[in-house]
């Protein structure tokens, strides 16, 4: 199969999955909703006809658990695009999409309006979170870049001090966080609940716009792969690139941690998933673990709603690393490591 | 910028034009200015040793590399004032590693080199894929397009980046070492790929680590030293004794290979008898002993007189090839009273006189009673006398009494052999004065 078809193909199949996991997540829970009734809501929200559904499904769907879920979409689809990204753009197998700061930037943001609401008068987590990322995106690309040249390695490095640096930071706050302790910590592990359509409204069209440009660079990434100098002499236009390439993983991840707290795993183990099925072009690879990543959060973020398998109900941050670890460790002691 | 549209057709070379460019590494300079014009059509080879700057040379043509002094032109202008993909319509690049740790297929790296020539949102076109097709097929890495590179050999890896670099048809091509790990057969195909590049009219240079295939495939070499260049040439005048001791600090002997017709540099131990070799020696005897013998004293720049010798012995195209003088005889014909005046000289002119693994006939049996009672007299071995008489008994005797007063050695140990015969001569000189009083 050609290279275009075959991405077409993928991207209709993972959306196809995509639609299937939303609608049947979207029908467990406390009160089991057919998922047909699911579909028609789905329908009437999406302005296709008018069908018949008993009000309070309606209510449960629509204003409970779709924005929830959706939310879970955009935000898997973010940070395994990212993470699809970063890897490319470090050649580093282990790069998630927080590696130069993002989440610890968001975390301090966020953490900082939790802790101390009376210093931090926003009266929203997302604000401060989204801020806090970009700028110490930021901060480190600024600390790394010297004589126009931004190394990778200075760039890796830059991302670990400022990550420990915030992370002092951060435990500082949660230390003094008195009372709302338990909900910091919880924004840390990410979670999904008290989701509502405005952060949807956010988080989605940021997210969108962001990936369908870095849509466009896919080529670039590939070249990237041989090297700074061989894509130099290929024609890329490399520290420009690569300055774009960050700035739009760094703003994706920003809008995803904002809205959902930090959730591991998911731009660091679906890329590789992805890699391992697809090959490691990323003119499909970005597509495909983007929507992997969708749909992978959508069921990680069910299983810690509804308490599958007889769990209690958790944050989906702690899903994903029960899961991603494990599958970090397979990678840790596989080719996948050492062959990007 | 200026933008790169306005190029020459692929066809065309391109002028190279670097002036007065230095670099340096921190506090190391690795190019002290240097200038070099590369005009199209021309394929150059960079040589020198380790560390000579032949990679950083060539990162600066490329532009990867912007000099602190000096500028590079390509076609007129530098390459870091065009667009990136401008650039890259003009220059391809084959480095010495890339990084092909991943798992694309032959195909879609070769198909990279298509970057600079497609637009963002089209798909590639009849011109894109009809040129990795012919990559793929110039390189012989078509049979192989469907494997991913990280699963080829090193060699084979080696033909894709030349096929990408290819693939990007531009008037000028740059390689790093592109024989280095190539087998023999690989290593010709390529510089033949290099030369018919350079055919069509475009421009080559390459860093080339191996001397005899930077003579036979380059129209000019250029030696770099100590980030200076040292020589610049067409390769039979470039690569000499005195260049190659320079550039290499190397005890190497230049000859014609009697294969190709090209030069072919022969690096020998460096010795410590040098300094005590006589500055002049005559060889006696041909084949390949005599012509080690001839090279080795050449390198200890040492000047040869040979012969008597057949005309197209490998010891005497060896001498001639140095500038040696030779006593050319008729095969088989018995030694003149010219000719044996003339060896008699020879050997009186030398310090030493090196009977090399001597073939003794019925023609040259005279030879032996010019040498026999001699003093300076090293004799080289390489198979056992009675293998190489064809004179019988007398010549034996005679040639025992070479190896008696002589000094005999293997081939190996020529130079030690031919010192020690050349602290001979004084005594026996001393010897003669006396009888004279």
């Amino acid at each position: 199969m050609s290279a275009p078809n075959r991405i077409v193909a993928w991207s209709v199949a993972l959306s196809t999955l995509l639609v299937g996991v939303v609608i049947a997540s979207a029908a467990l829970g406390p009160v089991r909703i057919d998922p047909l009734t699911v579909s028609r809501v789905i329908l009437n929200l999406a302005g296709v006809g008018a069908h018949e559904v008993p009000a309070t499904h309606r209510t449960i769907v629509a204003d409970v658990r779709l924005p929830r879920i959706l939310l879970a979409a955009t935000v898997g689809f973010a940070l395994a695009a990212a993470g699809t990204v970063m890897q490319g753009f470090f050649r580093n197998p282990l790069a998630d999409p927080s590696i130069i700061g993002v989440s610890s930037g968001a975390a301090v943001g966020a953490v900082a309006a939790i802790a101390f609401p009376a210093l931090v008068p926003i009266g929203s987590v997302h604000l401060p979170a989204f801020v806090g990322a970009l700028v110490t995106a930021f901060l480190v690309y600024a600390i790394a870049t010297e004589g126009g040249r931004t190394p990778v390695a200075t760039l890796l490095l830059a991302g670990v001090a400022i990550q420990a640096f915030l992370g002092a930071v951060i435990s500082f706050m949660v230390v003094h966080s008195g009372e709302n302790l338990r909900e910091a910590v919880i924004w840390m592990m990410g979670h999904l609940h008290r989701s509502s359509w405005g952060d949807v409204g956010f988080a989605l069209p940021v997210t969108l716009v962001g990936v369908l440009v870095l849509g466009a660079y896919t080529r670039e990434m590939n070249v990237l792969l041989l090297g700074e100098e061989d894509a130099q002499n290929l024609g890329v236009s490399v520290e420009r690139t690569k300055l774009l390439l960050l700035a739009l993983a760094s703003l994706v991840t920003a809008a995803g941690v904002a809205v959902a707290g930090v959730i591991g795993f998911v731009g660091l183990v679906v890329p590789h998933m992805m890699r391992l099925i697809v090959g490691p072009d990323h003119r499909i690879l970005l597509p495909t673990s983007a929507l992997a990543g969708a749909s992978f959060l959508v069921i990680a973020d069910t299983v810690a709603r509804v308490g599958a398998f007889g769990l209690p109900i958790v944050p989906v941050g702690i899903v994903t690393a029960t899961v991603g670890a494990p599958f970090f460790l397979y990678l840790l002691t596989s080719r996948e490591v050492h062959a990007l | 910028m200026t933008d790169g549209d306005a190029l020459p057709t692929a066809r065309e070379g391109a002028r190279i034009d670097v002036e007065d460019v230095a670099v340096s590494f921190g506090e190391t300079a690795v190019l002290e200015d240097v200038s070099l014009t590369i005009e199209p059509g021309e394929f150059v080879g960079l040589v020198g040793p380790n560390g000579a700057g032949k990679t950083t040379l060539l990162r600066a043509m490329s532009g990867s590399l912007e000099p602190d002094r000096g500028t590079v032109d390509v076609d007129g202008a530098p390459l870091h004032e065009r667009s990136s993909k401008g650039a890259s319509r003009l220059v391809a690049v084959v480095p010495q590693n890339t990084g092909l740790s991943f798992s694309f297929d032959v195909r879609t790296v070769v198909e990279m080199g298509r970057y600079p020539h497609r637009s963002r949102f089209s798909p590639p076109g009849e011109a894109d894929r009809e040129a990795v097709d012919r990559a793929l097929e110039r390189t012989r890495t078509a049979q192989f397009a469907d494997r991913p590179i990280d699963e080829v050999s090193g060699g084979e890896r080696q033909r894709v980046v030349l096929a990408r670099a290819i693939a990007q048809q531009t008037p000028v091509l740059l390689l790093d070492e592109p024989t280095a790990s190539l087998d023999v057969n690989h290593q010709i195909e390529t510089l033949e790929l290099v030369r018919e590049f350079v055919a069509e009219g475009r421009t080559a240079v390459a860093a080339i680590h191996d001397l005899d295939l930077a003579a036979r495939y380059c129209d000019r070499l250029v030696v770099l030293s100590e980030g200076a260049v040292l020589e610049s040439g067409p390769p039979e005048s470039v690569l000499n004794r005195n260049v190659l001791a320079a550039a290499f600090d190397a005890n190497a002997v230049v000859t014609e290979s009697p294969v190709t017709r090209t030069p072919t540099v022969s690096a020998l131990r460096a010795t410590d008898a040098e300094a005590t070799v006589p500055d002049r020696v005559h060889v006696v005897g041909g084949g390949s002993t005599a012509a080690s013998v001839v090279a080795e004293l050449a390198a200890a720049d040492c000047t040869c007189t040979v012969g008597p010798v057949t005309g197209g012995d490998a010891a005497a195209e060896l001498a001639r090839g140095q500038g040696f003088e030779t006593i050319s005889v008729e095969p088989f014909a018995p030694l003149s009273d010219v000719d044996r005046a003339a060896v008699r000289g020879a050997i009186e002119a030398a310090g030493v006189t090196v009977v090399a693994d001597l073939e003794v006939g019925a023609g040259n049996q005279l030879l032996l009673e010019e040498l026999a009672g001699r003093e300076s007299i090293a004799v080289v071995e390489d198979r056992p006398f009675t293998e190489r008489n064809h004179a019988g008994e007398r010549a034996r005797e005679l040639y025992e009494r070479c190896r008696q007063r002589g000094v005999v050695t293997p081939p190996t140990d020529v130079l030690e052999a031919i010192a020690e015969a050349a602290t001979r001569t004084e005594p026996s000189r001393t010897e003669l004065e006396a009888d004279d009083d």
